[in-house]
């Protein structure tokens, strides 16, 4: 009979179920496989819409109202220069007059304060259409020589102010430094000088890490091409407030750079006498050159912008709240209500 | 043992039937599956993979079409039996080149040398690493450089290495592997002055290698087989390996080669189809040396992977060997599919790239316009600064003209605005997908107690299809039904007999057989109806008790069941267990068994049954197996009485025909009821009848069988030509009522899907009246629901009915929104229809002109049922709604007949049942259990749709987001001026 082949299905019920057991292919619970995790998918109920609108509009409506008024408070004072500073017979070719270096460049501006400015008032210079963000201008720097006098020869991203053409190295290299601007003012009110403190206009963290005190200029402004202000070679580079200034790139073309701060009061129509010297090539681009004497509040400078995002968007979030208020008031309907879904709806459409 | 050595104990006639018997008796069980399609007809239409014979549900008429025809020589292989080097110069001699593969197999991609360059170029097959590897090789160039060298390389080179380093892990697997393989040893005969069966270890084996297998062996490689142990030349093999089923397949030797051993000098060529990758056809023929040509099919070969089981030998000649095996033909991956949102999605990217260039030509342009207005300040604008005055001699610095530079300008743009192009977002993708994937595979949900099968997904790229199903088309046997058959009534002489209970524990000793000391009883116990039961046990001489022991006989011998003893730990008691590939044949011996009609031994020549405690012996004196043509098996039996009968059972329509109704006319009215009744059951019916045959008839019948089963030609036609002339004027017995039982919560799941606004179709291979009853009982269909049934057998009835059918919808329609207006919720009092179909109308409507209007009245259908289908017209019918609707399709089924529809639908489910791996392999999920389709579409489609979108959109967000950004920034500080 067959008993030989039995033999070799010799494995019965009972041993059977227990490898099954252990054999058991059966996923090991846990929260996370079967995706049981505590979630939180907050339903947008009216309450909830409304009362985050409303938060929203309460909140932001003071904080621009505060910084509008802020804002209103800061006295500023703007004057462009760069087209009233060449002298009246030299207006037709501008870039002759800027160009030639025997021109007297002298210029004297009067100002008048509108308002009452407390120190320390702010002078900036602003320069329009100059793209000190452009790709060429931004990457020919070399931080690492700014900040160790070790790595002067590294001059390779400096392109084309790296080296003179003797091949030695321009410290501080590149396009930034070279283009320094170079107009200086200076101030009187009342026949009396107003002292600027260029002290500290520059960042701390610049000064202290990325400008080394042990880096003097060497070989600037000495190739055929002067882009701007020459620095004194003896002063290290994290004591020269106005390139850190300089070097800190600014984003838009339009752009204001701090030149100093003025620590008197100057009283209201006043009259203030600005003497500057007008070095700076903007003409070769069309660019603008404006000096800007400004008050700070804790919002910074005149800036109205805040203030009115502020307002707008608070506005808009109470006007919303209390729309969705009226409308829940005047058309409820209930949470869920599955009558509403599309397909449904339609059926609805068809039978009617 | 109480055996009769012989049937006709006069000397004349017949030969003696004895332990051995005359192979031609038994030839027509090679015939089964033989005369397989030739390969490229198999190669393209999947319905020619073969699947078990199954009563009443498999159409297998076209595998047995084909007759038997020579293979033209340039798509043959040769193989000269027990000469490999023979085989590999016959090779060559047919200018076939490089003769056929050594068996060693290599799974592995990559040698050391040719990992770097493979591995590497295997990766940049990706659209997205070229683009990274393009926009890295920008930023090497100095005037580009936006993000500095090393760091554009950096994430690429991270990528690369670590897939380089995963593929290498995975390829030194299988390296380990595949050595193990090559090194198992077989014994494999020795060369000719020595003949000598010596261990040979896989890898040497080659083409025409005589194998020998003991019992338990794999197989080294395909083999036909020679001889056996057994002397009819049957051996059993277990193809676990190969397709999952884990029933014993009997595979024959030839009787030609049976007798001579290949040690006293076998020769003979084979001469065989091609390697293909039809694991259920081969086809070939043997030239013996005398000339001889031998037919050989499917039922003589052993596949590379299948052990040997319950044969103490068997010897075969290796035919395909390596890579050539069938096994290793079918190891490829799953097919690609394209998830929908993924087509979307390139199609918005490329919208994007569309907007990537004109972003960069607009950025490039106003860089033109500026610098051409400012051309000549160029040089002393301190930000531009055009000339480099360093160095001794004048040059410009980064700059070549306007032209060069808008150029450098765009191309810097690119750089700038790459990941405008979400690449990126490809990888994350699959990243999300492979958790998907975990979440999925590790969803307790999901998971099948019963088989111990966690899901699988196979395919990775289309998880989030699953949340967009529309249409199902599910098959039924083994999907939605269990395929596992239970017995549930009988009507036996025009009495049904359906009062069965559970067997209770007590009663069990009823069942066992005493074998000396030892008990033997089945394995499965089945409820019995004890009025049958005392019918059997006490009714002994009347005309009930004779049909009722006639019918039960028929059902212990009419069938091809192998019965095994099964060892328990319990030495007086064994188990029977009967293995066979139809499970209704399976559950019908069960039946017998339990009623006391225990088979327990079969070999070929006889079987051995115990009845009510009497051991007899019957002589099997021929088998006509089922074919779908007749729908009925039979057998012809010797019984100890020195009678001969003939038993058939089949399917009722086919039965009714060739039952005498000139006797009996009562008795086969009431089985007509009954049958009814148990189809209206859901049960699966099948028509015993038997008829005893007379000395003559049976001469006829035996000389005209032999000349069938011996032709050369047409064997399988003639056979059954023989088998329909005896099987004629029957007595009836009675009918068997099977329950097909549905899989676990099948009907909830069928709802939910329904509320879902899912469509559910079902395909089957079932006559109408059993898919119709299935239906009821898995809810698909209601009482409420109108029924539309289409059932034609001309083109022109088809469109008739169509059109009426057409007519029926639109009326209800039309009388449905009244009906509507009333509720709120859609569809409650609406009149929904169900379409039914059989496979012949199909037949008629499929690829014709009559398409459009199927589409038109089942799409009006909530329910589909389609019957009698075979597996090309699933796919047919699959195609029919997916290529006319722009919803997604999915196909669930668990059988080889379904694997064409899997791979037709969007998304293909393969069950992992009791039907084997095929549609499995073909499928992008598998699973174990047709409810899973809820959580798994409802839950985890849904939510890997939606949070696969969101991560899109948010990623398109964030890219524009950041872009854009950027791009307002070049215009804002133009426009400044």
């Amino acid at each position: 009979m067959n008993s030989k082949a039995g033999s070799t299905f010799g494995s019965d019920g009972a041993t059977d179920s227990s490898a099954a057991r252990r054999n058991s292919k059966k996923p090991k619970y846990s929260k996370f496989t079967q995706q049981e995790l505590p979630a939180c998918k907050p339903l947008l109920t009216p309450g909830i819409v409304i009362s985050t609108f409303a938060l929203i509009g309460i909140i932001f409506i003071p904080i621009g109202l505060a910084s509008l008024s802020a804002s209103e408070h800061v006295v500023e004072l703007v004057d462009r220069y760069d087209a009233d500073c060449v002298p009246q017979h030299l207006r037709d070719d501008k870039l002759a007059f800027i160009q030639n270096s025997q021109t007297n460049k002298t210029c004297t501006r009067r100002l008048i304060v509108p308002k009452q400015m407390s120190s320390p008032i702010q002078v900036y210079y602003q320069l329009d259409n100059f793209y000190q963000n452009h790709r060429r201008y931004v990457k020919s720097r070399s931080d690492k020589q700014l900040k160790s006098k070790s790595s002067e020869r590294e001059t390779k991203t400096c392109e084309p102010e790296g080296t003179t053409g003797d091949g030695l190295a321009i410290v501080p290299c590149g396009l930034i430094a070279w283009s320094l601007f170079n107009d200086t003012y200076s101030f009187s009110a009342n026949s009396k000088s107003l002292q600027v403190n260029k002290k500290d206009i520059a960042w701390q963290s610049d000064k202290k890490h990325k400008f080394g005190s042990d880096v003097y200029p060497k070989n600037f402004q000495s190739g055929g091409l002067i882009g701007g202000a020459s620095l004194n070679a003896s002063i290290p580079l994290s004591e020269q407030e106005d390139l850190i200034v300089w070097m800190r790139t600014a984003a838009l073309p339009t752009f204001r750079k701090l030149y100093g701060r003025i620590e008197v009061d100057l009283e209201a129509n006043e009259e203030i006498t600005v003497v500057i010297q007008n070095n700076y090539n903007t003409y070769s681009f069309g660019g603008k050159k404006k000096l800007v004497l400004s008050t700070t509040s804790w919002i910074g400078g005149k800036n109205n912008f805040l203030g009115v995002a502020y307002l707008t968007v608070g506005g808009l979030c109470l006007f919303l709240a209390m729309g969705f208020i009226l409308l829940y008031v005047f058309k409820p309907r209930t949470l869920g209500d599955p009558s509403y879904l599309s397909w449904n709806r339609n059926a609805a459409g068809y039978s009617n | 043992m109480a055996a009769n050595l012989g049937l006709f104990s006069d000397p004349s006639p017949p030969p003696p039937i004895s332990g051995h018997v005359p192979s031609s008796r038994r030839r027509p069980s090679h015939d089964r599956i033989s005369f397989a399609p030739d390969s490229s007809h198999s190669a393209s239409s999947p319905s020619a993979l073969g699947v078990p014979a199954r009563h009443g549900s498999r159409a297998e008429s076209e595998r047995l079409a084909a007759s038997q025809r020579d293979l033209p020589d340039e798509d043959a292989r040769l193989v000269v039996v027990g000469d490999a080097p023979g085989t590999a110069e016959a090779a060559a001699r047919l200018g076939l080149g490089v003769g056929p593969a050594g068996n060693a197999v290599r799974t592995g991609k990559y040698s050391v040398l040719s990992f770097l360059p493979r591995n590497l170029f295997e990766q940049f097959r990706r659209v997205a690493y070229v683009y990274f590897l393009v926009i890295a090789v920008l930023n090497q160039l100095p005037q580009l450089a936006v993000f500095g060298r090393g760091a554009s390389l950096l994430p690429l080179a991270f990528v690369l290495f670590v897939t380089a380093l995963k593929d290498a892990y995975e390829d030194f697997r299988r390296h380990r592997s595949d050595r193990l393989e090559n090194n198992r040893s077989s014994l494999v005969l020795g060369p000719s002055p020595l003949p000598r069966f010596l261990p040979k270890p896989w890898k040497r084996i080659r083409v025409g290698d005589v194998v020998k297998l003991l019992a338990d062996d794999p197989a080294p490689a395909d083999m036909v087989l020679l001889s056996t142990s057994d002397p009819t030349g049957v051996a059993y093999v277990r193809t676990t390996n190969l397709d999952g089923e884990s029933n014993l397949k009997s595979r024959y030797a030839k009787q030609e080669t049976l007798a001579r051993t290949p040690e006293d000098g076998f020769a003979g060529v084979i001469r065989c189809e091609r390697p293909n990758r039809n694991i259920y056809g081969f086809h070939a023929n043997l030239e013996l040396r005398g000339g001889r040509r031998v037919s050989l099919g499917p039922s003589n070969i052993v596949l590379r992977g299948c052990e040997l089981k319950n044969t103490a030998w068997a010897v075969g000649v290796v035919v395909y060997a390596g890579k050539d095996t069938k096994v290793m033909l079918n190891s490829s991956g799953a097919p690609s599919k394209r998830s929908r949102l993924e087509t979307r999605m390139n199609r918005e990217t490329l919208f994007l790239s569309v907007f990537l260039l004109a972003m960069c030509l607009i950025v490039c342009t106003l860089n033109g316009i500026w610098l051409v207005v400012h051309q000549n300040e160029l040089e002393l604008m301190q930000f531009f600064r055009k000339r480099d005055y360093s160095g001794g001699d004048e040059k410009n610095y980064n700059y070549y003209g306007i032209a060069m530079t808008v150029f450098i300008i765009f191309l810097m743009a690119v750089i700038v605005f790459q990941i405008m192009i979400p690449i990126s977002l490809y990888i994350s993708m699959e990243l999300v997908r492979l958790g998907q994937a975990y979440f999925m595979t590790r969803d307790t949900n999901l998971y099948d107690e019963s088989s111990n099968l966690r899901f699988q997904c196979r395919a990775l790229n289309i998880n989030e299809d699953l949340g967009q199903i529309k249409y199902i088309f599910s098959d039924k046997t083994g999907t939605l039904t269990e395929n596992k058959m239970e017995f549930q009534c009988a009507t036996v002489g025009g009495v049904d007999y359906s009062g069965g209970k559970a067997p209770s524990p007590i009663e069990t000793g009823f069942y066992s057989i005493v074998v000396g000391d030892q008990f033997w009883r089945p394995k499965m116990l089945v409820k019995t109806d004890p009025e049958l039961a005392k019918l059997l046990r006490n009714g002994g001489e009347t005309e009930e008790g004779k049909c009722a022991r006639e019918f039960f006989l028929a059902l212990a011998a009419c069938n091809t069941i192998v019965p095994l003893i099964l060892e328990t730990p319990d030495p007086k008691q064994k188990l029977i267990d009967y293995q066979g590939e139809s499970p209704d044949e399976q559950a019908l011996v069960y039946a017998a068994a339990a009623y006391g009609f225990v088979l327990v031994e079969r070999t070929s020549g006889y079987i051995v049954i115990d009845v009510l405690g009497d051991r007899q012996r019957f002589d099997v004196l021929g088998l006509h197996e089922f074919d779908s043509d007749r729908k009925r098996m039979s057998v012809i039996i010797g019984c100890p009485d020195k009678t001969v009968k003939l038993y058939v059972k089949g399917a009722d329509n086919s039965m009714f025909g060739v039952i005498d109704k000139s006797i009996n006319l009562d008795i086969i009215r009431a089985t007509e009821t009954h049958l009814h009744n148990y189809s209206s059951l859901g049960l699966r019916t099948l028509v015993v009848g038997t008829r005893k045959l007379s000395r003559t008839e049976f001469e006829e019948w035996q000389s005209a069988y032999e000349k069938a089963s011996t032709a050369l030609l047409g064997r399988a036609g003639l056979l059954r030509t023989v088998a329909t002339d005896i099987e004629r004027n029957l007595h009836i017995l009675g009918a068997t009522g099977i329950e097909d039982k549905l899989q676990k919560g099948v009907p909830e799941a069928i709802e939910s899907l329904r509320q879902a606004g899912i469509k559910v179709w079902v395909l089957t291979g079932d006559k109408q009246e059993t898919a119709i009853s299935i239906g009821y009982s898995c809810k698909l269909l209601t009482r409420e629901m109108t029924q539309i049934i289409i059932n034609s057998y001309s083109r022109e009835a088809c469109r008739k009915s169509l059109e009426d059918a057409m007519a029926m919808c639109n009326k209800l329609t039309e009388l449905s929104p009244m009906a509507q207006s009333s509720t709120t919720a859609a569809g409650s009092g609406r009149i929904r229809l169900a379409l039914i179909i059989d496979g012949n109308s199909l037949v008629y409507i499929l690829e014709t002109d009559l398409q459009e209007e199927l589409f038109g009245i089942a799409s009006k259908c909530d329910v589909v049922l389609c019957c009698r289908v075979a597996p090309l017209q699933k796919a047919g019918i699959v195609a029919l709604v997916k290529h006319r609707t722009d919803d997604m399709t999915l196909a669930i089924g668990d059988g080889a007949n379904d694997v064409s529809m899997i791979q037709m639908a969007d998304v293909g489910i393969g069950i992992s049942g009791q039907e084997g791996r095929q549609a499995v392999m073909a499928s992008d999920f598998s699973m174990g259990q047709f409810r899973f389709l809820v959580p798994l579409l409802l839950v985890h489609g849904h939510w890997n749709y939606q949070r696969m979108g969101y991560m899109i959109l948010y990623n398109f967000y964030k890219n524009a987001a950041f872009v854009l950004v950027l791009f307002w920034y070049m215009q804002l500080v133009h426009e400044d001026k």
